[in-house]
């Protein structure tokens, strides 16, 4: 039944090198991107505070499968910005990154912004009572105890990101949901083996993630 | 206005929040600058691509309308039925018997960890193989059974946590004056979880209506995204604009149905002080719910 695997015809471990780097390059990508999101929903500027808000509300509100069809058709057949690529391959790889950081950041932005909403006022209010300045009130006090509120919603934001880099299949980077369709076309006789590998290969990579941020979570929480 | 991070700003503080506004402004601006030269470079800006969208009531009647109604009848279906399967699958969870929830529990695990692309793909080739749908609708078929599995878990994830966030106190109670099981679930229990669980239910409705798009892009779902190609091939390469459009088209989409819930949160808030905290939506972060309409 799984013979498909031993006939070398497949790349399968290629493909979910592929997912995996996918999601390791638009996580850390969208970590940057989400801070700084964030940074400007929660500064003082109302217009750096407008801009997030506005962002935030009308990239989350859109399909990812959008944002990556948009990014190859509009950036890359339009306007010809390839990130540098040439192979189709490799273009279609760059720019779903680049469609998955726009997209995840906002999700990362919200996650930190409801964890500096954990931290009471009093905390803060507490600091600069004590004569503490912006910066330290902010690396000292607030930042620490946000962050590990942070830690639970930024763990769901990077498996749901994981699962999300299969909608690159949609402009051609060889990940591992476009190797499945590809397979299930070919072995239709073994589909049920098939489908059974890559929800296992999904597994394997969403899995221990969670246990170990749900772990880090606990660990890190702060009791109140 | 004053937070965590900051006092309400003295006369320095204004100056210098003065001088970011600037600064930010510029550097909006010559992004902006960038991008609209870059559209124009390429003839994406000309009024003829845009202007189908507004006068021409064909590309609406012919491809976006239904394509529109195509995302409906898909994201509907698979809310229709997600719900009150994610609803029992929650239940399940929290039976007593350990032959119930297992099971269940496994289920809802394994669902919950598999992207919905790969469900609907599996979904797709086993009505082909297994069934005599025909193509036409096979690929409709084939997403709101992806939707379906996958959101039920999640709906299920969010009834149990619902349901637990309860004091213990409920559950007590009804069992102390003589309830059933199902009744202590059906006229004390889930009732008020309701109210709890609201908002990580309707951003898990956003999430069914975003991905709908999946099976455009995939399966050759004539959803909304799918319509891109038919305009772009017959209104001139209007691709920016037609991306445009379509992605607004979402987004309004998106916004009704969170206005929606939050009208529906507000009747049953009213006069109706919940026993419990909100629960947060799942797979983002904790505040998900009417952000979209209030704007906050």
């Amino acid at each position: 039944m799984f013979d498909f695997l031993d006939s070398g015809q497949y790349d399968l471990l290629g493909a979910f090198w592929v997912t995996a780097k996918l999601a390791l390059y638009s996580a850390i990508g969208s970590l940057i991107w989400g801070t700084a999101l964030a940074a400007m929903r929660v500064s003082p500027v109302p217009l750096m505070r407008g801009f997030g808000t506005t962002y935030v509300n009308l990239v989350r509100n859109t399909p990812l499968t959008v944002v990556i069809v948009a990014c190859s058709f509009g950036l890359d057949q339009t306007l010809g910005i390839t990130l540098g690529a040439d192979r189709s391959e490799d273009i279609g790889f760059r720019l779903a990154i680049l469609g998955l950081i726009a997209y995840t950041g906002t999700f990362v932005c919200e996650a930190l912004r409801s964890g500096i909403n954990t931290v009471p006022a009093g905390q803060a209010e507490a600091a600069r009572a004590l004569g503490l300045s912006f910066f330290q009130v902010l690396t000292l006090v607030v930042l620490p105890q946000a962050f590990r509120a942070a830690v639970a919603p930024l763990a769901n934001v990077l498996i749901a990101l994981t699962k999300n880099t299969t909608v690159a299949a949609a402009i051609g980077a060889a990940e591992a949901a476009l190797l499945m369709r590809e397979m299930i076309e070919n072995e239709a006789d073994a589909l049920f083996a098939v489908f059974a590998v890559f929800a296992f290969g999904f597994i394997v990579l969403t899995l221990p993630t969670g246990l170990f941020f749900g772990w880090a979570a606990k660990r890190l929480a702060v009791k109140r | 206005m004053s937070s965590v991070l900051y006092d309400t700003p003295g006369p320095r503080a204004k100056r210098r929040n003065l001088l970011f506004t600037i600064g930010f402004l510029a550097v909006l601006a010559l992004v902006a600058w960038w991008v609209l030269a870059a559209l124009n470079d390429k003839n994406q800006l000309a009024a003829d691509k845009w202007s189908p969208f507004v006068t021409d009531s064909r590309v609406w009647t012919t491809y976006l309308l239904p394509g529109l109604t195509e995302t409906l009848r898909a994201a509907g279906l698979a809310i229709l039925i997600a719900l009150p399967l994610g609803a029992l699958l929650g239940i399940g969870r929290l039976s007593d018997h350990r032959w119930v929830r297992v099971p269940v529990g496994a289920v809802v695990e394994f669902f919950r960890a598999i992207p919905v692309l790969l469900l609907m793909v599996f979904a797709n080739a086993l009505y082909r193989e297994f069934t005599t749908v025909s193509s036409d609708f096979r690929p409709l078929y084939a997403v709101v059974t992806g939707l379906v599995l996958y959101n039920a878990s999640v709906i299920a994830e969010i009834v149990r946590a619902g349901v637990l966030s309860l004091p213990r106190g409920q559950g007590d109670a009804a069992e102390a004056l003589g309830m059933r099981k199902g009744q202590t679930m059906m006229y004390v229990l889930l009732p008020q979880a309701v109210t709890v669980m609201l908002p990580a239910l309707v951003s898990q409705l956003v999430v069914i209506v975003k991905d709908t798009a999946l099976g455009g892009a995939l399966l050759g779902f004539t959803e909304l995204l799918s319509q891109n190609r038919q305009i772009t091939a017959n209104y001139g390469a209007n691709t920016i604009a037609t991306f445009t459009v379509i992605a607004l088209i979402y987004i309004a989409l998106n916004a009704i149905v969170t206005a929606l819930a939050g009208r529906l949160e507000k009747r049953l808030r009213q006069g109706k002080k919940s026993a419990a905290a909100v629960i947060p939506a799942q797979g983002g972060p904790a505040d998900v719910k009417s952000d979209a309409v209030s704007g906050a």
